[in-house]
């Protein structure tokens, strides 16, 4: 029944992860229902063992090319990887095409995080004296230290030794359950995604699905060892039932909510909270006690930018029209007690990078990623970083530009990441500029360095770039195996080389169009 | 220097020097369904939610009753039904927990999206859309708003403190994007189309 109802595009990378029955599908109205993250088609299950992540040595860079060998070599996990961000990317593109004007609706987005950026400052503090005045505490933190110790400050003073939030990255960013754990406060994440990952002390390896990265094997096994289920069931739904049982009385006897915020609206003092599982209504309504950590890039002046943002975030994500949650916080509930901490943590800095500022207009919805084919490919613990995928590889470099000197390079510059990105951030060509930064401060190993200078100056000279480019399909097409496929190309790794076309698509406009002109 | 001043000046050392005005929204409503109520109902259907058709009787609750026939707890906050359970009497949020369904009524909702808005006000204890196991909204069908830029001008967002679109019920698909109705909040949310009685039963702030 399922197969005949799909709703996206029904085109699979592995065909082969198909399964016609599908006992776990909702059917509603004769359609497979396939909102929030759910899969518009039935994926087969598999085991394998888990593939880690990047291996993290302090300040040294981090490889991403040998974590990704390691998670491409299992099998399992890369495709379902693979597929499922894909199809995520699909869901995308047919909720787009269901909006005439979607195309309007990045350009307004893009024109309202821009215009806000220009004028933080004015916005910040027109979104403090709204939210003091509704009641909220607003506090400021110039970098994740001072995050961490307001934080803590806030539940010392309430006696609170307990902590339910729902999913953050700049909390991600701040180190926050590290710095918790050693003050002694128990953190309890409540996305069933996030709360995976930190019971197998892992990082999230997604912006919005953290262990899209992990079979349900993985889970079952997580789960068996530290919330006692069954380790030889790994049914989805008794895993996620598990879950919420165990997770429930947690937040019931929690001192205290923690939330991020995905905007922040100047003109009324609001911060808005979007999840599908409603737990970051249960951190911020059931605990008396109720503290936000946002970025201070997420700020927009009025509620009728966030209309826009709203209708582009979930679409974008997930392919789902909304977020089953959108939350409006403007203060505190009767008898309640709400906090805001506001986090630069170098963001005040980006800005004043003329070529990556505007990777501050971000919304983290994730969808530069699902197209990413290094992205779906390699998983998001590959990149050692809190930030992964597209976004991650020009928002990383500026906490670290030694750590995270590889990762720039760990894309193809197709420019999928760019066309999909709902604030329109250009991020393939600020990935190209990450390069040549790097290059500059001597961040950049020498098979690279060599490499990006050949390419550089081809670039930089478009009669020189058509030529090199028709010689190299030339070559491409006669040069023996081992000339291609040499450990400096990096792309020959794991991946054949595209068949060179005939003929450049220069020649054939010059050819079949250039006359015309 | 606070921090508040010392962030406020590195943000004023690097601000971009270029010109980027704030654009014009318009509402995008040049091409409405033709029912408002149909619209949302498909809607609400694709997120997982619930559409009671209205009865042909003149019982238009009569959809809410047969849910509720076998619950043990039910807390309703609207003055059509009643329940088991007295929102007003009720002290904590955790004294929720054991709610099997809660009966709401939104404030408006959005035909685009399929989603209810539920403020505090309509709620009382906010809680309570999160902590029962279902939740069953009463939706005036003159309260649906076209979309989301519309629905941006209503006064909630302005007077209430708390408010909230549901667009179905809790959903998570974080394990191998298998799709499960009640990750932490209610495994059920559905919407019965009933005329609001009168008045509205809390005034918003400054109407």
């Amino acid at each position: 029944m399922s197969t005949a109802c799909e709703q996206a595009g029904s085109a699979m990378l592995h065909p082969e992860l198909r399964v016609e029955s599908d006992p776990d599908a909702i059917i509603r109205d004769g359609h497979r229902l396939d909102h929030a993250e759910g899969t518009s088609k039935p994926l087969r299950p598999a085991f394998e063992p888990q593939p880690r992540g990047a291996k993290v040595r302090g300040n040294r860079p981090i490889d991403q090319q040998e974590a990704a060998a390691r998670f491409i070599a299992a099998t399992e996990h890369e495709k379902m990887h693979d597929e499922r961000l894909w199809d995520l990317r699909q869901k995308r593109d047919r909720e787009m095409h269901g909006i005439p004007e979607w195309e309007e609706l990045r350009s307004l987005a893009s024109a309202i995080k821009e215009h806000t950026l220009t004028h933080l400052d004015e916005y910040l503090d027109q979104f403090e004296a709204n939210a003091r005045s509704n009641g909220i505490h607003v506090h400021w933190a110039r970098d994740a230290a001072e995050h961490n110790q307001i934080v803590h400050g806030i539940l010392r003073d309430h006696g609170a030794t307990t902590l339910i939030k729902s999913k953050s990255m700049l909390t991600e960013e701040c180190g926050f359950r590290h710095y918790m754990a050693s003050v002694g406060i128990e953190v309890i994440e409540t996305d069933l995604g996030e709360r995976i990952q930190q019971l197998d002390n892992e990082d999230p390896s997604h912006v919005v699905v953290p262990a899209v990265h992990k079979l349900r094997t993985d889970v079952a096994e997580v789960f068996s060892r530290t919330i006692g289920t069954d380790p030889g069931n790994s049914d989805v739904h008794y895993l996620a039932e598990a879950q919420r049982k165990a997770t429930r009385p947690l937040i019931l006897n929690a001192d205290a909510g923690m939330t991020g915020g995905n905007f922040v609206v100047a003109e009324t003092g609001t911060f808005v909270v979007c999840t599908n599982e409603g737990n970051a209504d249960l951190s911020g309504n059931v605990p008396k006690l109720h503290i936000a950590s946002i970025g201070i890039e997420k700020i927009i002046p009025r509620l009728e930018h966030l209309a826009v943002l709203v209708r582009l975030l979930s679409r974008s994500a997930l392919g789902s029209p909304m977020t089953q949650y959108t939350s409006h916080f403007r203060g505190p509930r009767t008898g309640g007690e709400m906090h805001v901490v506001l986090v630069d943590n170098g963001r005040s800095e980006r800005l004043g990078l003329e070529e990556f500022w505007t990777s501050l207009k971000c919304i983290r919805c994730g969808a530069c990623m699902n197209t990413c084919p290094v992205y779906r490919r390699s998983g998001g613990l590959s990149y050692g970083a809190t930030y992964s995928g597209p976004i991650g590889l020009i928002i990383d470099p500026t906490f670290n530009a030694r750590k995270y000197s590889n990762l720039p390079f760990a894309s193809s510059l197709n420019g999928s990441c760019t066309n999909v990105c709902p604030v329109k951030i250009n991020i393939h060509e600020q990935i190209y500029a990450w390069r040549r930064v790097l290059v500059n401060q001597h961040e950049v190993p020498l098979v690279k360095k060599a490499a990006m200078k050949a390419a550089g100056a081809l670039l930089s000279r478009p009669a020189a770039y058509r030529a090199a480019i028709a010689t190299a399909d030339a070559a491409l097409a006669h040069l023996p195996r081992f000339v291609i496929y040499n450990g400096l190309n990096a792309w020959g790794k794991h991946r054949e080389v595209p068949h060179p076309p005939e003929q450049t698509f220069h020649n054939w406009y010059h050819a079949n169009r250039g006359a015309k002109q | 220097m606070s921090s508040r001043d010392d962030i406020l000046a590195s943000i004023r050392a690097n601000l971009p020097r270029v010109d980027r005005p704030l654009p014009h929204v318009p509402l995008f409503d040049s091409d409405p369904p033709a029912s408002l109520l149909s619209t949302f109902k498909d809607n609400l259907h694709r997120m997982g939610g619930m559409f009671l058709d209205p009865p042909t009787s003149a019982d238009t609750l009569a959809p809410v009753r047969a849910k509720i026939a076998e619950a043990k707890v039910v807390c309703s906050t609207v003055p059509e039904i009643a329940g088991n359970r007295d929102i007003f009497a009720v002290g904590m949020p955790q004294d929720l927990t054991d709610v099997d369904f809660a009966i709401v009524r939104a404030s408006f909702a959005v035909a685009e999206t399929g989603s209810v808005l539920l403020s505090d006000a309509d709620l009382h204890v906010n809680g309570v859309a999160y902590l029962a196991q279902h939740l069953i909204v009463l939706l005036d069908p003159a309260d649906i708003v076209v979309n989301l830029h519309h629905a941006y001008r209503r006064p909630e967002f302005r007077d209430r403190h708390y408010a909230s679109f549901h667009t179905g019920p809790s959903a998570t698909a974080d394990i191998e994007g298998v799709l499960i109705h009640g990750a932490q909040g209610v495994r059920s949310l559905s919407v019965l189309p009933v005329a609001r009685a009168g008045s509205k039963l809390v005034p918003l702030k400054g109407k």
